[in-house]
């Protein structure tokens, strides 16, 4: 008998969605095989988390369909969500407290990644309304990680954290990822973020929300530097789709003018969309 | 360890906090000294008079007694409107309509003075406990009702949205997710019934029983023996106030330890 379980991925294909009669997410296709990162970027509003709630099978899927034969998922969300009446401890915990873990261990567990996230020991006693932000939402990415998952949807985790944190974080998250085959599926405001951490980069456009763009990152994520990180990031900023999907003008540019993708984007200068929504500072870049 | 530490770091706080109420109440006593030097012996003892005559009552065994019918009956009827009350509350929170049914339902059970319902008790049940239990229970039922509506009605989504996403088992949801929700709503309500219930049977047995403290109350006043009235008086207040300062404050802290804002 041939007993080889079939590869782990998450599939979606055609999946949309509409909340009563307004429809926000259309013709969605992607494909994330276990051991890749994939970003999701796009402009606020455009459905990034429900296109994660579908995944997380917290909103029913009713055009198109998604697949997943990852067997421990972990969702980080766009709020820390934790539990008012729960230390930091107990709130990290939570996961495991479901899959029935010991008290002794899963509080052995929580704290050893409660320290590894950034937290002080004395941090974890406190309670949600006691920690900072940032600190909240460490707590929130401890109680994901916790669970070794071998599918994490994460939701803007870092955008409450400093540059030190993230550096701090990215690291973690890289140590999680060489261990096991983990699939990442990750939203983000930030394209240096999504540059520096992910294998294919997703961009959405709004109303509906749909996938204009893709981009793979050919490099493996230990190998990119800084360098690599900054050239890339602006090379995908300069790209027309997703400075529209962004809501960006057509870009003008001054300090090279020798540089032929300049050259064209000033050729390509017409008159502004009207209504074009100016450049945000969600775009952190 | 860690909350031993926490609850020694709060002992001064709450010990301060204990010496206000004790100094308030020490003023309280003193106006009471003023107006009673004021009035006189027949209309207003002094504080002193009420006292010594509360502690003869106490010494004598009677006010004991007496003082223990009047709390059976307070907390058979704070009992059962605690029962039926959260649990109706809690059902009625889960379900839009009929919340919004019980709404007026509510607001005219709350509306009708106590002292209707009591001669309606009266005229039902006639002379016996049936008839303090009952005012304690239609009196305390709505505040308790509308506390567990609200608890049920607010559980946070996100949070119950959280609790799919990490499997809890719905035991673990009832016990970790909804419970202390609703019991941040339903303490406080309890509380404020429980009060409610001690002032309503005293006021049910002045007019209803010929035993507990209401009716001594009544028997007192038919004897314009003003000290002891004002000793019974102490006696209701001073078990209320030990009640909540020594048993339910402390609770609730201990309870609420979350939610506060230190
Ligand atoms: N529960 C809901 N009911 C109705 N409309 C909703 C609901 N949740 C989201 N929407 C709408 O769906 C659209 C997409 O929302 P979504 O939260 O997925 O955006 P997003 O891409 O995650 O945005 P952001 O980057 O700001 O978090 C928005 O226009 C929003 O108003
Ligand atoms: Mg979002």
């Amino acid at each position: 008998m041939n007993t080889v379980p079939a590869p782990r991925r998450l599939l979606a294909r055609g999946v949309g969605h509409a909340y009563a009669l307004r429809t926000v997410l259309e013709g969605i296709d992607f494909e994330l095989p276990a051991g890749r990162v994939m970003a999701l970027v796009g402009p606020s509003g455009c459905g990034k988390t429900t296109l994660l709630h579908l995944v997380a099978g917290l909103l029913a899927v009713r055009e198109g369909r998604i697949e997943s034969n990852f067997s421990t998922p972990a969702s980080v969300f766009q709020q820390p969500r934790l539990l008012p009446w729960k230390n930091a401890l107990d709130n990290i915990a939570l996961g495991l407290k479901a899959a029935g873990v010991a008290r002794a261990e899963r509080e052995a567990r929580a704290a050893e990644l409660g320290v590894r996230v950034g937290l002080a020991a004395d941090d974890l006693q406190k309670f949600p309304h006691q920690l900072s932000g940032g600190m909240q939402s460490r707590v929130a990415l401890a109680r994901a990680l916790v669970l070794g998952p071998d599918l994490l949807l994460l939701d803007e985790p870092f955008s409450a954290l400093d540059v030190g944190l993230k550096a701090e974080l990215y690291a973690l998250l890289a140590e999680h990822l060489a261990g096991r085959e983990m699939a990442v599926l990750m939203i983000t405001h930030d394209l240096m973020e999504a540059v520096r951490l992910s294998d294919d980069i997703l961009v959405m456009a709004a109303s509906p929300g749909r996938v204009v763009a893709r981009f793979a990152l050919d490099r493996p994520a230990a190998r990119r530097d800084d360098d690599f990180v900054y050239r890339r990031t602006a090379e995908l900023l300069r790209d027309a789709t997703v400075r529209e999907s962004f809501g960006l003008p057509p870009q003008v540019c001054a300090q090279t003018p020798e540089d032929a993708a300049c050259e064209t984007a000033l050729q390509a200068v017409h008159t502004v969309r009207p209504g074009a929504a100016p450049a945000r500072g969600g775009l952190r870049c | 360890m860690n909350a031993a530490v926490r609850w020694l770091a709060g002992l001064p706080a709450y010990l301060w906090s204990g010496w206000g109420a004790v100094a308030s109440l020490l003023l309280c006593l003193a106006l009471w000294e003023w107006l009673a030097g004021f009035y006189g012996e027949l209309i207003l003892p002094d504080p002193r008079a009420a006292l010594s005559t509360l502690a003869g009552l106490l010494a004598g065994g009677g006010a004991w007694s007496e003082l223990g019918i009047t709390a059976r009956r307070a907390l058979a009827g704070f009992v059962l409107a605690l029962a039926a009350g959260s649990a109706l509350g809690l059902a009625a929170g889960l379900s839009m309509t009929a919340a919004m049914m019980s709404r007026p339902v509510v607001t005219v059970l709350i509306g009708t003075p106590p002292i209707a319902w009591l001669v309606l008790a009266l005229l039902w049940f006639g002379a016996g406990d049936g008839t303090p239990v009952f005012t304690v229970f239609v009196a305390a039922f709505p505040v308790i009702f509308v506390g567990a509506m609200q608890g049920a009605r607010t559980v946070d989504g996100q949070l119950a949205e959280l609790a799919a996403a990490y499997r809890l088992p719905a035991r673990m949801r009832l016990t970790d997710v909804y419970l202390p929700h609703v019991l941040s709503y339903l303490f406080p309500a309890w509380i404020t019934a429980l009060g409610i219930s001690w002032k309503v049977v005293v006021m049910a047995e002045l007019l209803a029983t010929s035993d507990g403290v209401g009716a001594a109350l009544a028997v007192t006043r038919s004897h314009l023996d003003t000290a002891a009235t004002l000793a019974w008086i102490l006696a209701v207040v001073g078990t209320l106030l030990a009640v909540e300062y020594l048993l339910l404050e402390p609770l609730k802290r201990a309870v609420e330890r979350w939610r506060s804002t230190t």
